[in-house]
């Protein structure tokens, strides 16, 4: 085995399956045959919105409940280093993040955002991605400082994975080495954004740009 | 027990020890002798505690096998050294004198490779089972790809 230079040459990431945020779309979208009451809903909302005026009624029924879908992201508690004081910090009363709706949650099963906080070592991918896979569709991933964003000062290390952009899809990257509370917030604020604009579009937003 | 008086018992008792004077004192003893030394250690100079045990790579001259030991009565810090050779990867266990020696001895196993003889479960510690290579050798490179994460 050759000795290599120190600076080591990182692939770009492979991407694995995933469920896209699309495809649960349309899986929402499509109803199952026999269903008299949705179609009944359907009709009656279709009838609302061609009515003269009634579409006042309609389009402020949607924002009413984009802000609801948006307003109410429970994050699985997910610290992996010292970031998740940073996020620990942000949970607590002084910043408080639960006036966004957020509620830090023990359970993947009831989550819709995983807060990746930390350095993701090779040993942690593998139960980091089952975590992911547990949470139920749709689903978004803030990626929070510079170990989760890029590997970080751990990046030249062996152990580390240069990014947590190879095992899950990321929404929000938070640059910082640890992020303090306003930097986490703002990128909550972000990925609120995103879930208005996915609600909005049906197509998930891009990410922001990544800082290491 | 003074440092010279270790030193001298150590002179007296091991004949092929080389001796540093110093805090803590540093002893290497061939391979061999490893065991019985921390033995004679542990029980004619009081070295009870157990510090660390750890290895260093030196490339073509091999691994060499640190562990400091302490005497914490008289003040006395005794660092134990092992060459085992270029291209030598077996030393004798230090389990059957110092218990506390289980742990450091498999993570000295996962880092470096070096096989304890007599070790009661030689096992990886901190690494996964499935990792390959021992990642803090000098041949060992940082961007050797471990799939699918890397």
């Amino acid at each position: 085995m050759a000795i290599k230079s120190p600076v080591p040459e990182v692939p770009a990431p492979v991407w694995r399956s995933f469920k896209d945020l699309q495809e649960f779309e349309a899986l929402r979208q499509r109803r199952p045959e026999g269903d008299k009451h949705s179609a009944a809903f359907e009709a009656l909302t279709e009838g609302i919105h061609q009515f003269p005026g009634g579409f006042v009624v309609t389009t402020l029924a949607d924002t009413f409940f984009n802000w609801a879908r948006k307003s109410s992201v429970w994050p699985v508690t997910f610290g992996l280093a010292c970031c998740a004081i940073e996020m620990m910090a942000t949970f607590a009363s002084r910043f408080d993040v639960e006036r966004l709706g957020m509620v830090p949650w023990a359970s993947p099963r009831h989550s819709d955002l995983m807060i990746v906080s930390g350095t993701v070592t090779i040993k942690m991918a593998p139960m980091l991605e089952r975590i992911y896979a547990q949470m139920p569709d749709p689903k978004w991933a803030v990626s929070m400082g510079s170990c989760a964003n890029s590997g970080g000062p751990f990046r030249h290390g062996y152990h580390v994975v240069k990014g947590v952009d190879r095992v899950i899809p990321v929404d929000v990257y938070v640059p910082g080495c640890p992020p303090p509370p306003e930097s986490l917030l703002n990128g909550l604020l972000l990925l609120q954004e995103q879930i208005a604009h996915f609600r909005r579009t049906g197509q998930r937003a891009a990410p922001n740009e990544k800082l290491d | 027990m003074t440092h010279e008086q270790a030193a001298s018992s150590i002179a007296e008792r091991f004949s092929s020890a080389s001796i540093e004077t110093g805090t803590p004192l540093t002893v290497s003893v061939p391979p061999d002798q490893w065991r019985s030394f921390a033995q004679f250690a542990k029980e004619s100079l009081g070295c009870r505690f157990f510090n660390f045990l750890s290895a260093v790579d030196w490339k073509e001259a091999g691994l060499e096998v640190v562990a400091v030991v302490d005497n914490l009565d008289d003040n006395l810090s005794l660092r134990m050294k092992t060459r085992l050779g270029s291209g030598e990867a077996r030393c004798p266990s230090l389990v059957p004198v110092f218990r506390g020696a289980n742990w450091m001895e498999r993570e000295c196993y996962d880092m470096f490779g070096v096989v304890f003889d007599d070790h009661p479960d030689l096992r990886r510690i901190l690494l996964g089972d499935d990792w390959q290579g021992h990642p803090l050798l000098k041949s060992y490179a940082v961007d050797t790809p471990h799939p699918p994460y890397r």
